[in-house]
């Protein structure tokens, strides 16, 4: 346990080291709010609801998660610092988890330092507290499962661009799978039981229900088996590469 | 225990290449082995293996008595590492790596600080501390990754290639302090200094090819040399072919080797039979022939002279 925290906090402390933390609150804020205004028409829709902020999140991830993610194994490979990490006595779960939760606690704070947002419709009108704090609860989540995706990727390469490009990829289809565009079209060739399968294993699905309010524990643990399954996966990776 | 670091047939195969080749060793307290090998030996490697960061492809390495790939935990919270080009963590700065190093250890408050500062001390890193590692030399990132290894007094050390990068004084500093911890520690050090070895080591392993291929005392190693004890002779290229003639016909005389030397110097390599003390027997012959001569006095490349002939060879095969 002591492991992880030191490992956790020597990685997060590693975003603010350089300017990465700040230009990557800056874009991200930046972005967050430019979708919700601009594109999710959150003034002109006249409700007093987080609806038209959250509902860009899963694609705000698709390229803010793995911007953070690609760095945390692929770095260390290539600049040799893996053999230093990897030979203290740190367990492999420890150094998975450890910077896993460097990362994701990061897009967290992204997360958190969105509450303007809040305060503004709060000043506006009289929204159900409850659904924006269970969206933001969701949208946690659902970081949490990108970064995952990006750290397993990140152990397999030492090139970050690579895993960055790999990571998106792997992110689009696991959200595209729930989208209205792609079950649209798979609807075509495919069984509604099919389509079920592959709508379900999407994050969209799970974390629209959780937005309109609604915390269902199939929900909550599909995104923390998702996570669970990426990390592990992680683990294997950054043991496996040790047989070189 | 005897053997605090034990490796047992280690073999490690990239696809069809063996980058080590059944090495087995074992090292003692008190004992400093030095690695010697040309690059792409197997030293790094082997070295790899004995950390646990590379699993064998057969055999196995102890540290203290932990099989690496079963206990790993108890082994390297044993052992101090600086892996090959001391890699850091560019953004850090010393203070905080040793931090970070020591916490991951089990150490923290005012004995974490302690051992800091003890390490900090022993390498000479006052001045860096709160410096950027990027920012430093590659002197002081070597100390940087040797501070990391020696910062929770590890009864095992395993450096890899330690002086790399040092100046001489920083060379004479790091080996002054490897010889001062010695004595409770068992230590291998890769080098590729043959001096080094000399200077540190009590006991020097060669390998080539993934194989080892001379294991023992330095002393004892230099022994099996052609030139051990043999005597260097520094003189005018005028009188080389003269001083050849005077020492030829000596009994105690094997071989001579002569080469050229700047200046219109000639050196001459005068290797005596059965390792015989031979320095006055040719000290007196050319003083007797008349020849003029700069200079005369033991040859001391005899490990460098094995190293090259053992490892040329190994090519050549």
């Amino acid at each position: 346990m002591g492991t992880l925290l030191t490992v956790a906090r020597r990685e997060f402390a590693g975003y603010f080291a350089t300017p990465v933390a700040a230009i990557f609150l800056i874009i991200f804020l930046a972005l967050a709010s430019a979708f919700t205004f601009f594109v999710g028409y959150f003034l002109e829709r006249g409700n007093a609801d987080l609806q038209s902020f959250f509902m860009f999140h899963p694609w705000l991830y698709l390229f803010m998660a793995p911007a953070l993610s690609m760095r945390l194994w692929a770095e260390e490979r290539r600049q040799g610092t893996i053999e230093l990490f990897l030979t203290l006595p740190i367990p492999v779960w420890a150094a998975v988890l450890g910077k896993f939760l460097a990362a994701w606690l990061f897009l967290g704070l992204a997360l958190a330092l969105t509450f303007p947002m809040w305060i503004t419709v709060n000043v506006l009108g009289e929204p159900d507290n409850g659904v924006i704090l269970a969206s933001y609860l969701g949208s946690f989540l659902m970081a949490g499962g990108y970064v995952a995706i990006g750290s397993c990727l990140s152990a397999a390469t030492k090139n970050q661009v690579i895993a960055f490009v790999v990571t998106v990829t792997v992110c689009f289809l696991m959200t595209a799978g729930g989208a209205g565009f792609v079950t649209d079209l798979i609807s075509e060739f495919m069984s509604d039981d099919a389509l079920k399968t592959v709508a379900g294993l999407s994050v969209l699905p799970h974390f629209n229900q959780i937005v309109k309010g609604v915390i269902d524990a199939r929900d909550v643990v599909y995104f923390l088996a998702l996570m669970a399954a990426w990390l592990l996966a992680t683990m294997v990776v950054v043991d496996s590469k040790k047989a070189g | 225990m005897a053997d605090m670091i034990v490796a047992d047939q280690l073999v490690k195969s990239f696809g069809a290449k063996r980058a080590v080749d059944d090495v087995s060793l074992q090292v003692r307290r008190g004992e400093v082995l030095g690695f010697l090998g040309p690059n792409g030996a197997g030293k790094s490697t082997t070295m790899k293996m004995l950390t646990g960061f590379l699993k064998p492809t057969s055999g196995r390495a102890e540290i203290m008595g932990f099989d690496v790939a079963v206990d790993p935990m108890s082994a390297r919270r044993r052992l101090g590492y600086l892996p090959e080009g001391a890699p850091l963590y560019p953004d850090m700065t010393p203070w905080s790596l040793l931090h970070f190093c020591g916490r991951t250890r089990g150490t923290s408050g005012s004995e974490l600080r302690r051992k800091v500062y003890a390490s900090i001390a022993r390498t000479n890193l006052e001045s860096v501390v709160a410096q950027p590692i990027e920012t430093l030399s590659k002197g002081f990132k070597r100390r940087v990754g040797l501070a990391q290894a020696l910062l929770h007094d590890p009864d095992v050390l395993i450096l890899d290639e330690p002086t790399d990068g040092l100046d001489p004084n920083q060379k004479h500093e790091v080996r002054e302090l490897i010889r001062e911890i010695a004595p409770e520690k068992a230590i291998i050090i890769s080098t590729h200094i043959l001096e080094e070895v000399d200077a540190i080591c009590s006991r020097a392993v060669i390998i080539a090819d993934g194989k080892v291929i001379a294991d023992g005392a330095p002393g004892e190693l230099a022994q099996r040399s052609e030139i051990f004890n043999a005597v260097a002779v520094m003189l005018s290229k005028d009188v080389a072919e003269r001083a050849r003639a005077a020492l030829q016909p000596l009994d105690a005389v094997k071989d001579i080797r002569a080469m050229s030397q700047a200046d219109g110097q000639a050196k001459l390599i005068i290797a005596p039979k059965d390792g015989a003390m031979i320095l006055n027997t040719v000290a007196g012959a050319l003083a007797d022939a008349g020849v003029d001569v700069i200079s005369v006095r033991p040859e001391a490349s005899a490990l460098d002279d094995l190293f090259r002939h053992l490892t040329l060879n190994g090519e050549a095969a």
